[in-house]
């Protein structure tokens, strides 16, 4: 039975008889990648375009209607060397790539004012202390105007926007005393320009506009850029299922076009990616990314099977019940729920920022409005002295303080192998004392590997590579990943629930059960060193060999866990899987807490008996069975391997095989945390030195100007030492 | 004066309607990539058709 591939799902109509697709591409790094598939793609007979984005790893392609089909392509870019998988992009997505072009936008106005008002500008500042007629100077004034307010109504709504809803919800944030800022700054220079006064601020509120900016669009550019190739690996974990359309006829069809009611093959080696109920087939399952549990359970007509389930041995059918985003295990559905709604309690650093920052500011422009009439000043000087302490202290430099560092961390962590779902979990990782693992496919790697090659002869191992590559046993793929066997023997046979059986040379070669290979005293032995492993047996001619399969530790883990140590951090083991096995983890990392057994309710009690202790503690998991816990913790982290649920409840993602980027992730998340602290203490500083100034009303938009791009450019530049993590930590690599 | 500010603001503008325009036709959507377009080799890619053509939707 050979499927066909059916990606006709992803195509859009273009009309006029062309069709558009996007494909997500793995490999794509450089420029020369990026030529050569446009060209291969556009040597094509009928392909009108063909596009690689570099910065997303995708390709955009438009095609006449007719000859061509979606899996052409895909063929040709695996001809070419590259994976390919069609993709389409998420709600979630698209909105952040609006939001950023609106951003961009936004600047691009700001920016623009800014140059010209500045034009206008130092010809005033200089004027002034030489011959400028008033007239000139107002006129001057006038057309600063005419470009900065239309332009800060523009440009400033992202600010003004925020603000307003931050009021409406009776909270301030750091957009409220910005936004009034900017307001006063614009509002008292139009009445002073009126009174053909000698200053006028236009250029200081439209920079600080500009600055802002900028902070913002690098901010937003970043999670994009994070989000699209967390996007990219979704496509390319390649979801799709075997459907059957009719009564026998089946296509390979992606999860996306799959109905609940429609029944599914799924093939020994194959992982489910609907939940669902078996109506034909025995077999035995591997449901470690659901429950964490590793001892296969049996699934036959009747059993539930979940979307993450691993095939062993029987080809099974399956009535789906719900596809890609349906229901689940109604206990972990209903538990993370609450932890979500618990979750949003946490205040950013920039918010507790601002609620100190803003009534402070606010209190001070006010005292010196008072200060100046009590000392006999007018009230129009007095209210002039007021706004320019207004003005100087607008939280420029406070505005940049975070979103900068942020973004120089999130980049680093990026480029290291982590990527961040929230906004703020940098700051919340940074905070961490405490960090709970979860066992399988967290410690362990996800895929099974054999942990006796070495004492297996080199060309023994070979051949039962070659044997295993005709088997979709998920043992059997372990053996044949440690033998690193590319070609299948050819004339194999498999027997269901056994092995496969072939011929080398005149010999006959068998690889699975110990039964099926007459090895059993072998691997009795076995079985007493390793209680643990799953046993493969290979028989070749005579000589015989037990393969002992399991799931690995992570390469690194043992050292992260020193690491841990010396950051003074806690640790401990939670895992849904039986004592024995947990256990053997526990004591091969020197893991003095752990428990075994563990229900997803268990784990978020835990989660809370911490809280109430004072800890802060980090989840690290990856099933299905961690979802709530991972929303419960105060910040969590899954392997890109995870449940898509639990990648999804994760703040930060990370990549690869090593478990290092847990190390990687909090070195630079205490890094950035000094450092926008630090920032906010530069701000502090700043307006320590300024605000005296303002109360005196000695401020000339002159030394505004300099001194806000002063402080922003101080920030900006502390910011970027946040790329690097001071020499002592791990070295990667 | 008459002459010369509305000529400075209106330069100013247009260049601001080129980066509108620009943002508008894509060109800010891969910037990486951009870089690279820029010192590649200028060959043709199709021969079926002109290769600047918009490509986000």
């Amino acid at each position: 039975m050979q499927a066909t591939r059916d990606f006709s799902h992803y195509v859009t109509d273009l009309g006029a008889g062309l069709q558009h697709i996007d494909l997500a591409v793995e490999g794509v790094n450089c420029a020369g990648c990026m030529s050569k598939i446009e060209r291969g793609l556009s040597a094509m007979p009928d392909v009108t375009l063909a596009r690689v984005n570099l910065t997303n790893r995708r390709v955009a392609l438009e095609w006449k209607e007719g000859t061509l089909d979606p899996s052409n392509f895909i063929d040709r870019l695996a001809e070419l060397g590259y994976k390919a998988y069609p993709f389409h992009a998420a709600n979630a997505e698209t909105v952040e790539a609006e939001q950023s072009r609106f951003l961009l936008r936004c600047l691009g106005v700001a920016a623009f004012a800014t140059m010209n008002v500045m034009m206008l500008s130092v010809p005033v500042w200089s004027g002034n202390v030489s011959d400028m007629l008033p007239e000139q100077r107002d006129f001057f004034h006038w057309l600063s105007a005419l470009i900065a307010l239309p332009a800060a109504a523009y440009a400033g709504r992202p600010f003004f926007l925020s603000a307003y809803r931050a009021l409406r919800a009776r909270g301030v944030n750091m957009d409220v005393p910005i936004s009034i800022g900017v307001l006063l700054a614009l509002g008292m220079s139009l009445v002073e320009t009126a009174n053909h006064a000698e200053h006028a601020y236009f250029d200081a509120a439209i920079m600080l506009l500009t600055f802002l900016l900028v902070g913002r669009y690098l901010d937003q550019s970043m999670r994009r850029k994070t989000r699209a190739v967390a996007g990219n690996l979704a496509a390319l974990k390649a979801e799709t299922a075997t459907k059957f359309i009719g009564g026998s006829e089946i296509a390979e069809v992606p999860v996306a076009a799959i109905d609940p009611g429609d029944i599914v093959l799924l093939r020994p080696g194959e992982r489910c990616a609907v939940d669902g109920t078996v109506i034909d087939g025995r077999s035995e399952v591997d449901q470690s990314l659901i429950t964490g549990e590793t001892v296969y359970a049996r699934a036959q007509s009747g059993t539930a099977v979940y979307a993450g389930t691993l095939n062993i041995s029987g080809t099974l059918r399956i009535r789906v019940r719900a596809a890609s985003n349906g229901t689940l295990l109604s206990e972990i559905s209903r538990l993370l729920d609450n932890a979500l709604q618990a979750r949003s309690r946490y205040i950013r650093l920039a918010d507790r920022a601002s609620r100190l920052y803003a009534p402070l500011v606010h209190v001070t422009a006010l005292l010196t409005v008072l200060g100046w009439v009590l000392l006999g000043a007018g009230w129009h000087d007095a209210i002039v002295a007021g706004v320019a302490v207004l003005i100087i202290t607008c939280p420029c430099a406070l505005g940049l303080a975070i979103p900068t560092v942020q973004t120089v961390a999130s980049g680093a962590m990026f480029r290291a192998g982590v990527l961040l779902n929230s906004a703020d979990a940098i700051e919340r990782v940074a905070d961490v004392d405490h960090i709970i693992f979860d066992k399988t496919g967290t410690l362990t790697l996800p895929d099974l590997e054999v942990v006796n090659a070495a004492g297996v002869p080199e060309f023994v191992l070979r051949r039962a590579g070659e044997l295993a590559l005709a088997s979709n046993h998920p043992a059997a793929g372990a053996v044949a990943r440690a033998a690193n066997a590319k070609t299948p023997l050819v004339g194999a046979s498999e027997e269901p629930g056994q092995g496969v059986r072939g011929e080398v040379g005149g010999v006959e070669v068998r690889l699975g059960r110990p039964g099926f290979c007459d090895a059993e005293q072998l691997a009795a032995e076995c079985a007493t060193t390793d209680g643990e492993a799953s046993l493969v047996a290979f028989s070749f001619g005579d000589r015989k060999h037990v393969f002992c399969v399991r799931q690995a530790l992570r390469a690194d883990a043992r050292t992260v866990i020193s690491e841990l140590k010396k950051r003074n951090i806690t640790f401990e083991i939670l895992s849904g899987d039986r004592e024995g096995a947990v256990g053997a983890v526990a004591r091969a990392l020197g893991v003095e807490r752990w428990r075994a057994g563990v229900t997803p309710a268990d784990k978020i009690a835990r989660i809370e008996e911490l809280k109430r202790d004072g800890y802060k503690a980090m989840m690290v998991g990856d099933g299905l069975n961690d979802a709530p816990s991972l929303a419960a913790a105060h910040v969590s982290m899954s392997p890109i391997s995870a449940a898509h649920l639990s990648q999804a409840t994760a703040d930060l993602v990370f990549l690869g095989k090593p478990l290092a980027p847990v190390i990687t992730a909090i070195d630079f998340s205490r890094k950035a945390s000094h450092l926008m602290r630090q920032n906010l203490w530069l701000a502090v500083a700043y307006n320590l030195f300024a605000v005296p100034i303002a109360i005196g009303g000695l401020v000339t938009p002159l030394i505004a100007a300099v001194a806000m791009s002063g402080s922003s450019l101080l920030v900006m530049l502390n910011a970027l030492r946040g790329r690097r993590i001071a020499d002592g930590g791990m070295s990667w690599k | 004066m008459v002459i010369l500010v509305p000529l400075a603001l209106g330069l100013g503008l247009l260049g601001l309607l080129a980066f509108l325009w620009s943002l508008k036709n894509g060109q800010f959507d891969d910037l990486e990539g951009a870089a690279w377009r820029a010192i590649l080799d200028d060959e043709p890619l199709a021969e079926n058709e002109p290769v600047e053509r918009r490509t986000s939707r």
